[in-house]
């Protein structure tokens, strides 16, 4: 009746697991009975969980990307801490606790908390920035969120209920085979990678057809922000990569499922067509991450620096040229497989030339700063520690990219140190940055800089300190994965770099605080133009938070910066264009649909993991039947009449009257 | 150049971020796309990702299919009789369909149930003859656990089959939604994402035809 599934797969014995499920469960109920009390329910139920408002959407996965980061850093807390208390002795940890500790940690940070991330933001910027009023298909982009918020909570089930898999983030055969690895915790993982990767190709589906076929009237493809480019390139590459970690993952499953051979050591399985295979996804995954990573610091630096983007064409050329190289690196991740000299020649140059893509973004970022006038708030610090970092840490990449060199260094600190080097001061920081500098766009008012900029400083120093004794442990030999070690030489680094994570907590803190400063101050910290920083492109255009239709009239596009434009001549006559003619607007209804999808999907995955096979029946049969009502509505938009969008656009351009008039004064 | 000059912000010395005016035409500046247009672009790409996954699991089968592991090999199993009738099936249903978009952008509703219906019952009998060939092949102990070679192949075509299955569902949905809602503009649009599922479907069996069956039997 109930599979595998029964009282003993709760870790009882295991206090770490147990206490940590049960405040996690205290505090969803808390909140929970907070909502409840509150009466918030029916608020949250119409305006956030069923809307298809990509404006919310993005909102909401940024907060789970902001959750499961937590979840991250805490596994990563343990992990330092346990090496730097594991020499010579066992720590703290058991190993077969320890071992999920960091697989859960790679595939959470990299898949639950940089993915959702990432998404989030392009949910909610780049229809702003094309200057139109949603995705292209919105009640798909509810359903993307869903999913993924449903693998991060199967994740996040495994905690308490059973385990989590023990073969790193990238569950490599034939340890994950199920002779090696009988238990649920590798199921775990592909049922949540799996229902969480559906969403993501779901999104990049949904991007990318927004970005090429709905833009504001006279956006041509290079007059397009380098952001809206990024999300372009990283969505391209969701819809090329995404597929082959579905199918890779399905012939583990079937492995362990139905008793299939693809990767198994019996029968003519063949486990080295995992390794390309899942890296064929895996390389591109390190840029669907990095290269919107990427558009925000080109919006950052431009907009704090005063200036247009130095060299877009050669940013958009760039930015297509990683899009398309990052497809021929892959076999860099296991140059030791024994492919030949020739073969692990070629993936060596490749991963070389690549970074020429970046390297030409860079000097495009520093001719933007050269004789602009710049303000160094908390986005611009954090794309200037990013410069810096990420120059350094891609010479790394490009040691490791040498395949005597790599022989050496594989699956060592070094590696470790080279890929949150990269990962961590790129992404990272980025999305950082990204949050301050749309904060005000989204909620209507700036975060507090002191706050901000102290986060920067702990950050950065704190990633200096944790990082950089593994490269040098790296090259003592100190392999990755260790659960515990007895070599004397190692354990300095190793304590230098749990006292950097030390200093990354006071990071967290400071983050932490800066949200609360600012919302307990948000009125003085009010946004009331909806061009907080002095923007250059089309969402700082329309009022903070923007109206649910974003703009009341689409803009007609007529230059490269089409908004900067826009205020100059503003600012030269000392006020506002003429205002525009009115008229009724046809917006899409929100829609549980997403919810229930996610509902079945959850159902469906934890049946799947457990056995419990009429349980997945119902689910399959609720997710259809879900399609099926959602498929047969008949009014699936309403109309906003003129009137109303008048009366919310009005008041916007009163306030830039005001702010207008204010400063032809001064 | 002087029409350029002032286009220049004036927090822009050096010039840096000068470009010259796009002044060409046809590129992509003229405003949203219609539904239509929108919708069969995101199904095109929908239709790309799974040609992605299908790559996949050609390129799984290309790499086992010598890991026979002591089992039978391509030629030892493959009947290409049943496999020529699954074709004609499968690729005459497709025709149908095709019946069916002219039946749909004629409004006629009879016409439009009835070449959906041949539509259907033909990808029936595709699934049909595929389950017979899948059960004879186990039944003889030449499942896909027999060896690496079977596993991508079971896997493959399996796959296939598994999207004909999911297409005829949504061929019932459809069916179903021409005759309680009729023809409406979003019904419209759903129903040409089926076609080209349906056609991509025809254009993977072609592949699987002729490289897992004709070059399989042959080499």
């Amino acid at each position: 009746m109930l599979g595998k599934l029964g009282w003993d797969a709760i870790p009882w014995d295991q206090p770490i697991p147990l206490v940590s499920g049960a405040i996690i469960i205290l505090i969803v109920l808390g909140v929970l009975g907070w909502v409840v009390a509150k009466g918030w329910g029916p608020y949250l139920w119409k305006e956030w969980i069923t809307s298809v408002d990509h404006k919310h959407i993005g909102i909401m996965y940024v907060l789970l990307g902001l959750l499961m980061l937590v979840r991250g850093f805490i596994d990563a807390i343990m992990m330092r801490s346990q090496q730097a208390l594991a020499f010579h002795g066992g720590g703290y940890l058991a190993p077969e606790h320890y071992d999920q500790v960091f697989s859960a940690h790679g595939t959470i940070m990299v898949l639950f908390a940089a993915m959702p991330l990432v998404i989030g933001l392009m949910n909610f910027v780049v229809p702003l920035q094309l200057g139109v009023r949603d995705v292209a298909f919105p009640t798909l982009n509810s359903v993307s969120f869903w999913l993924t918020a449903t693998g991060a909570l199967l994740v996040n089930i495994s905690l308490l209920v059973g385990e989590f898999a023990r073969t790193g983030w990238l569950p490599y055969p034939p340890l994950s085979e199920l002779r090696y690895s009988p238990g649920v915790g590798v199921d775990y993982y592909l049922w949540a990678v799996q229902i969480s990767g559906v969403g993501t190709l779901l999104t990049g589906i949904n991007f990318v057809t927004t970005i090429l076929k709905i833009r504001a009237p006279g956006m041509t493809y290079l007059r397009m922000p380098m952001f809206c480019w990024t999300a372009l390139a990283s969505c391209l590459l969701i819809i090329a990569a995404f597929p082959v970690l579905t199918a890779t993952l399905a012939m583990l499953t079937l492995d362990r499922y139905l008793g299939f051979h693809f990767f198994t050591n019996e029968a003519g399985g063949n486990a080295m067509m995992f390794m390309n295979l899942i890296w064929a996804w895996g390389h591109p995954e390190v840029y669907i991450l990095v290269l919107p990573a990427f558009g925000i610091y080109s919006e950052v630096i431009s907009t704090f620096s005063g200036k247009p983007l130095f060299g877009y064409r050669s940013m958009v050329a760039a930015t297509l040229f990683i899009c398309i190289v990052s497809f021929c690196t892959w076999l860099h991740h296991f140059f030791t497989m024994g492919a030949g000299g020739d073969v692990n020649a070629a993936f060596g140059i490749s991963t070389s030339i690549i970074a020429v893509g970046t390297g030409v973004k860079m000097y495009n970022w520093l001719f933007t700063m050269y004789g602009g006038r710049i303000r160094f708030t908390t986005p611009m610090l954090w794309s200037l520690g990013f410069m810096t970092t990420f120059i350094t840490g891609g010479l790394t990449g490009v040691l490791l990219a040498v395949p005597p060199a790599d022989f050496l260094l594989h699956n060592s600190m070094f590696l470790v140190a080279h890929f949150h080097h990269v990962i961590v001061g790129g992404v990272v920081f980025a999305l950082l940055a990204g949050i301050a500098y749309w904060w005000p766009k989204a909620f209507g008012f700036r975060l507090h800089e002191g706050w901000g900029q102290a986060t920067f400083w702990f950050g950065l120093v704190g990633f200096y300190v944790t990082f950089m004794p593994m490269y040098v442990v790296g090259i003592l030999g100190m392999t990755r994965r260790l659960q515990h070690y007895d070599v004397p030489e190692w354990r300095p680094w190793i304590l230098i770099s749990g006292l950097g994570i030390v200093i990354l907590i006071g990071g967290v803190i400071c983050q932490v605080m800066q949200l609360a400063v600012s919302f307990l101050r948000r009125h003085e910290l009010r946004d009331e133009t909806g061009d907080p920083w002095d923007g250059r492109t089309l969402e700082w255009a329309t009022s903070s938070p923007p109206p649910v239709f974003n703009f009341a009239v689409l803009p007609q596009v007529k230059d490269a910066e089409h908004y900067w434009e826009m205020k100059r001549r503003a600012r030269e006559a000392a006020r506002l264009g003429k205002e525009p003619d009115y008229q009724p607007l046809e917006m899409p209804r929100n829609s549980p649909t997403g919810f229930v999808c996610a509902f079945f999907a959850t159902i469906v995955g934890f049946a799947l993991i457990w056995h419990i096979w009429w349980f997945m029946i119902v689910g399959l049969i609720g997710a259809y039947a879900t399609f099926v009502v959602f498929a047969w509505r008949d009014v699936p938009e309403y109309i906003i009449p003129a009137a109303e969008v008048a009366r919310i656009d009005r008041a916007n351009r009163e306030a830039r009257q005001e702010a207008l008039s204010g400063e032809a004064l001064a | 150049m002087s029409a350029v000059d002032s286009t220049i912000p004036t927090s822009d010395p050096y010039r840096l971020g000068w470009q010259a005016p796009n002044l060409s035409r046809g590129h992509g500046g003229g405003g949203p796309a219609t539904k239509r247009v929108i919708v069969g672009y995101g199904f095109w790409l929908f239709l790309l990702s799974d040609i992605v996954i299908f790559s996949c699991l050609f390129a799984t089968y290309a790499v086992l299919a010598d890991a026979t592991a002591g089992g039978p090999r391509a030629r030892d199993i493959f009947e290409l009789n049943r496999v020529a009738l699954e074709t004609a099936c499968l690729l005459t249903s497709s025709f149908f369909c095709g019946l069916a978009t002219i039946a749909v952008a004629r409004r006629n509703q009879v016409l439009t149930q009835v070449t959906l219906t041949i539509t259907g019952l033909l990808g029936l009998a595709f699934l049909l003859l595929e389950a017979s060939e899948f059960s004879a092949l186990a039944a003889h102990g030449n499942g896909p656990t027999r060896s690496a070679f079977l596993t991508g192949f079971f896997t493959l075509v399996g796959c296939h089959g598994l999207h004909v299955t999911a297409g005829l569902l949504w061929l019932g949905t459809m069916m179903a939604q021409f005759y309680a809602k009729g023809f409406r503009p979003d019904i419209g649009r759903r129903f040409l994402c089926f076609s080209m599922f349906w056609h991509f479907l025809d254009i993977i069996w072609v592949a699987i035809f002729s490289l897992v069956y004709l070059v399989g039997t042959r080499l």
